[in-house]
């Protein structure tokens, strides 16, 4: 049985060896196949006595099985290593940038805008819009700003004719909205606004949106509470806020929001030119002119109506320190946001 | 308005600071602007005397002077000034003082001869605008004392930025009255005894213009002295104001107005011809106004005239002939009543704004031109003498602003402003507002509204008046509660956000332009409107409303081209306005722009320009969002901005809703664009409903394809050839896209090669080849028919 062993060290030495599937095939085939050389022992077996049989047997077969399991673990070795050398192959550098169109960004007045939009939504407020172009009476009259009124003065309006204006603020959108719909109301009114001023603090368009409710024993502190929760929500900060008496035809009383200023945090700064305060909102509860020019019964019905400007609230909220940046459409600051 | 603090303390002193006291009124809703020093920091200056003056040495315009004021004795000091002499009185900065912008003074050689100090104008201690000169002191000024302490320069001028409701705190004894409610202290004004008329003189007045002018008061005073000074105390107050001195009687009149909110106007009584009369003007009139302007009345200008001509433009400046001057020795005075509504927008249409305009058409006091008259005389008497004559008033009594009643309701304080305050605290706020309790019952009280308050008319009016002295943050912050149904939306109704989304999702960035463009870009984009034009334009470049959206992206894709930014791709939503006969429409459109590279510049190359097809695609991903795709339609259309082959009308239906192409090669060129740029605008309401979803049940058959290569003449537009398949395929045919189109080498010059491909799909069976060869035979059939196509 020398030859057994010879065999069996040779063929595990091939196995070894084999350095491919094709490789390790043919070993199997020359040892294990049929007309294997390992094989051909065992067809040597008849010579032998049938004492000696079964030991030789078993010693050939035993032989067989280490060459078969030298084999397959070559073979899984070998598949493995294949597999290996295609994923080496196919890694790519994830770190390069994706592919396709890149994504456009919104414009920090229309963030702002919608963002305002949700709170008020969220609590029951519908969203009303109007002309941009309107008439004298909207704009002013219905407002209890008659003709030559010195509130005119605050304005500075741009005029298409005597009658028609581009619209100063959105208050208009109240009259316009109290005109078709009954009490009780929420509305929002969002929007462009112009006036015919323009400097480093002064655009001659800008964005307002103005709010309304109109119910049974609306109270100024409800006027208050609304604010109050407004400006914190919008900030995500528990600012102070507070009220001062102000003046505008179509409230009474009248007053003006200030947030303490969230540069200085109320130490006086730059921003709020060291007053600690930043003027925020103007607001108030509807005049009763007001109502009686949209058929409202005001001793039924009370409300109050708020004016929020857009571009100081982005100002504030971005960190943004031009106005005109909002209307430069400078791509390198539209995509900021 | 802008006062002394020191002055409003001879009013009203409660124990604030100058700084507290701005802001207690600003919470009241007399919003401090400023609190400013009322003189620069300076130190080491006393009152001077120049007791000898002689020429330099070596130097024409130096003078070498002798000055009395120092603690240590006379000093020598070299000046410059023109006025230096012997005999007056100016400032004398010391060695060792310290002028505003930390300027010391110290001893000093000018051309050879020693200098101990400085001589000051105004200018240089930042106490006035004359530079011409030292600033020459009164006579009487103490030798010697130092400068901040003899004009009480310690104090500040607190400037209030008043609403014009408040026409009542246009003076400082409407600010004492405020500050005095706030704190409850007591407010006491100089005492305006009545001076006694020395003469019989006077000046008849008419009041011909009814409400205009109901009440006016006049008094002659015959014999001043013009060539007096003001006195110091009372140019300091009107430069604290921010007024300058002038001459006596003009700085007096100023100073009454400061003081009691009166406008007050002194003529030359010799320079009136007759009596005054109070009247409108006659359309043409000419008057030639103080600041030596002419103007041409308009009709309806209320006029202060005599018997021959126009004096005054009533309560908005005063005219030159009749003006006082320097050798006026006898005054007529006027404080009169000009109703608001006389007086409102009239200033502006002269282009003027003045003090008095400022007051008249806010309103003032209805009862204050009485005293101011005795102030303004027991002033004049003081600096300039002379005697007056009696007061003499004119009333139309029953054209007079009538007296308001207000009824407070105690319920309505609860409701309105959702505080309960005390009936006595209720009462006690508006009586000290000077307001007059007049009769109470059951639900509240009757106030009289006294003749200074013009916005006080209605019981809200006195709302504010409590909430505001009960200070706005002591009102408690309150949910509001309300009945909350749920509102139908419609699905249909596609919100503009959704469109943002999918055109920022596609790389556009949104852009917000103005809504007025420069007449040109208009014309040059929509040569046939008219456009909206404003009447006050901010400049040529704000002039007219933009009848699309497209003018105002090229201008903002100009200024990023400008800025090394070369891929853009801008959208913005908004108004349009487009005339349509007597009508605006105000339509709200979408607009977007493309221009650079397809993609931004990226490692996997690509670098293809944007085409007409890549914004097509943006276009139609809009329409997408509307689920409607089908209904609208792309057909070659004209723009005038636009290439004429490269340009589509977008249709809903037959209705015309929007446009899309590359900008016209010339007007890229005029923009001065180097390459093509790709626009569209559609009209937001064109697009329509969107359709709500109905489902389909899916087929469980398999579908089949076939792929056709046709030949067809080229000018025939695609739309047409798959119209025509839908036509002739029948109802089993569920997609049909174009794979492929061809034109050039191997085909006629002017045939194209299009590839289809047809998927059918019946919903309950499996097709068989017959039924699909007879449809792909019918379209081949149509194709041939209709656009001589033939198979390849």
């Amino acid at each position: 049985m020398q030859d057994l062993q010879s065999l069996t060290e040779q063929a595990l030495e091939l196995v070894e060896k084999a350095d491919g599937l094709a490789a390790l095939d043919q070993v199997r085939v020359d040892y294990l196949g049929k007309k294997g050389q390992i094989t051909a022992l065992l067809k040597g077996l008849g010579k032998l006595s049938a004492e000696e049989r079964p030991a030789a047997g078993a010693k050939i077969n035993e032989a067989k099985q280490q060459v078969q399991d030298k084999i397959n673990a070559r073979r899984n070795a070998l598949e493995q290593a294949a597999i290996n050398a295609k994923l080496a192959e196919e890694t790519i550098d994830v770190t390069l940038p994706g592919r396709g169109e890149e994504q456009g960004n919104m414009h920090p007045i229309t963030r702002t805008l919608r963002r305002v939009e949700e709170f008020f939504v969220r609590i029951g407020f519908s969203v009303e819009k109007g002309p941009e172009v309107e008439q004298d009476y909207y704009n002013f009259e219905a407002l209890n700003i008659p003709a030559h009124h010195p509130a005119r003065a605050m304005h500075d309006t741009f005029y298409i004719d005597p009658t028609t204006v581009l619209r100063t603020h959105t208050s208009s959108v109240q009259i316009r909205t109290m005109e078709k719909k009954a009490p009780p109301l929420r509305i929002i009114c969002p929007g462009r606004v112009y006036r015919c001023d323009s400097d480093v603090t002064h655009s001659p368009m800008f964005h307002q949106i103005e709010g309304l409710v109109v119910g049974e024993n609306v109270s100024f502190a409800h006027l208050k509470g609304c604010i109050d929760q407004f400006l914190r929500a919008f900030f995500e900060a528990d600012v102070p806020v507070r009220f001062r008496p102000s003046y505008f035809p179509f409230t009474e009383p009248s007053a003006e929001a200030d947030i303490q200023c969230t540069a200085c945090g109320g130490e006086g700064c730059r921003v709020c030119s060291g007053t600690g305060w930043l003027e925020i909102l103007g607001c108030g509860m509807v005049h009763p002119n007001v109502f009686a020019a949209c058929d409202i019964d005001s001793e039924k019905y009370s409300g109050f109506a708020f004016g929020i400007g857009i571009e100081r609230l982005a100002m504030l909220r971005y960190g943004v320190n031009d106005l005109r940046l909002f209307f430069d459409n400078d791509l390198r600051f539209l995509k900021q946001f | 308005m802008k006062f002394s603090n020191a002055w409003l303390r001879e009013w009203v002193n409660p124990q604030l600071s100058a700084q507290e006291l701005a802001d207690q009124i600003t919470m009241a809703g007399l919003e401090v602007d400023g609190v400013e020093k009322v003189a620069g920091d300076f130190s080491g200056v006393v009152v001077g005397e120049i007791i000898g003056c002689e020429q330099h040495p070596d130097a024409d315009k130096l003078r070498v002077c002798k000055v009395a004021g120092h603690p240590d004795g006379e000093m020598q000091v070299v000046c410059g000034a023109p006025n230096a002499r012997t005999g007056i009185k100016i400032p004398f900065a010391l060695v060792g003082a310290k002028l505003p912008g930390d300027f010391k003074i110290k001893k000093a050689k000018l051309r050879g001869v020693e200098s101990f100090g400085m001589l000051c104008a105004q200018t240089e201690l930042d106490l006035g605008d004359d530079s011409d000169g030292i600033w020459e002191l009164p006579a009487d000024a103490p030798t010697g004392t130092d400068l901040r302490e003899y004009l009480q320069l310690d104090d500040v001028a607190i400037e209030v930025d008043l609403t014009p409701n408040r026409s009542d705190c246009l003076g400082v004894a409407g600010i004492a009255r405020e500050v005095g409610v706030l704190n409850r202290c007591p407010v006491a004004g100089p005492e305006i005894p009545p001076v006694a008329a020395k003469i019989d003189d006077s000046v008849p007045v008419t009041l011909a213009a009814e409400d205009a002018c109901p009440r006016y008061v006049g008094r002659v005073i015959r014999n001043i002295d013009i060539t007096a000074t003001t006195p110091l105390w009372m140019q300091e107050r009107l430069r604290r104001s921010g007024l300058r001195s002038i001459d006596p009687v003009v700085d007096v009149t100023n100073y009454v107005l400061l003081e009691l909110g009166q406008p007050m106007h002194a003529f030359d009584l010799n320079k009136l011809n007759g009596g005054i009369k109070v009247r409108l003007a006659e359309e043409g009139e000419e008057l030639t106004l103080l600041d030596g302007q002419e103007v041409k009345l308009n009709a309806g200008t209320l006029l202060i005239a005599d018997e021959k001509q126009p004096l005054a433009i009533a309560g908005i400046m005063g005219g030159l002939d009749s003006s006082v001057t320097d050798s006026t020795r006898d005054i007529f005075l006027e404080s009169a009543f000009f109703s608001p509504l006389a007086i409102a927008g009239k200033a502006r249409s002269y282009g003027l704004h003045t003090d008095s305009s400022h007051r008249f058409e806010r309103g003032v006091d209805y009862r204050l031109q009485e005293t101011a008259v005795e102030r303004a005389t027991q002033l004049l008497v003081e600096i300039v003498g002379g005697e007056p004559g009696p007061v003499h008033l004119r009333e139309l009594e029953e054209v007079m602003p009538t007296e308001r009643h207000i009824k407070l309701r105690r319920a309505r304080v609860a409701n309105g402003l959702g505080i309960t305050m005390a009936d006595d605290e209720i009462v006690d706020i508006l009586t000290r507002l000077g307001l007059e309790k007049i009769d109470s019952d059951a639900d509240g009280w009757t106030f009289l509204v006294p003749s200074f308050r013009f916005d006080i008319a209605i019981e809200s009016d006195l709302l504010e008046e409590l909430a505001r002295v009960y200070g706005y943050n002591r009102i408690p912050s309150v949910s509001f509660t309300a009945e909350l149904d749920i509102e139908p939306r419609a699905e249909s109704k596609i919100a503009t956000s959704a469109l943002e989304q999918t055109l920022l999702a596609r790389g556009y960035n949104e852009a917000i332009t103005f809504s007025f463009i420069d007449r040109e870009s208009a014309a040059l984009f929509d040569p046939q409107a008219e456009p909206v034009a404003l009447q006050n334009p901010i400049s040529a470049d704000l002039a007219v409303m933009r009848t699309s959206l497209i003018p105002g992206l090229c201008k903002a894709l100009q200024y990023n081209l400008n800025r090394q930014q070369g891929r853009v791709r801008l959208f913005e939503t908004g108004l349009r306005f487009v005339p349509a006969g007597e009508q605006l429409q105000q339509e709200p459109m979408i607009a977007g722009l493309a221009y650079g590279p397809r993609f931004a510049e990226n490692w996997t190359g690509g670098k293809d320009w944007v085409d007409f097809y890549d914004v097509k695609a943006d276009v139609e991903a809009l329409l997408d969002n509307l689920g409607a795709g089908d209904a609208f339609r792309f057909a070659a259309g004209q723009h005038p901005a636009l290439h004429p082959g490269q340009c589509a009308t977008i249709f809903r239906g037959d209705v015309e809703v929007g446009v899309i192409g590359a900008l016209h090669p010339q007007l890229q060129k005029q923009l001065d664009l180097p390459k093509t740029a790709f626009v569209f605008e559609l009209s937001l309401e064109g697009l329509g409903e969107a359709r709500v979803p109905a489902f389909k049940p899916l087929s469980k058959f398999p579908e089949v394809r076939r792929d056709l290569a046709l030949l067809i003449d080229a000018d025939v537009p695609a739309a047409s050839v798959m119209d025509c398949v839908v036509e002739a395929a029948g109802e089993t045919l569920t997609d049909l896209n174009i794979f492929d189109v061809y034109q050039g080498k191997g085909i006629d010059f002017n045939r194209k090669s299009v590839a289809l491909g047809l998927t059918f799909q019946h919903p309950s069976r499996t097709l068989n080849d017959d039924e699909i060869n007879a449809a792909v035979d019918a379209v081949v059939g149509l194709l041939e028919q209709k656009y001589n196509a033939s198979l390849r």
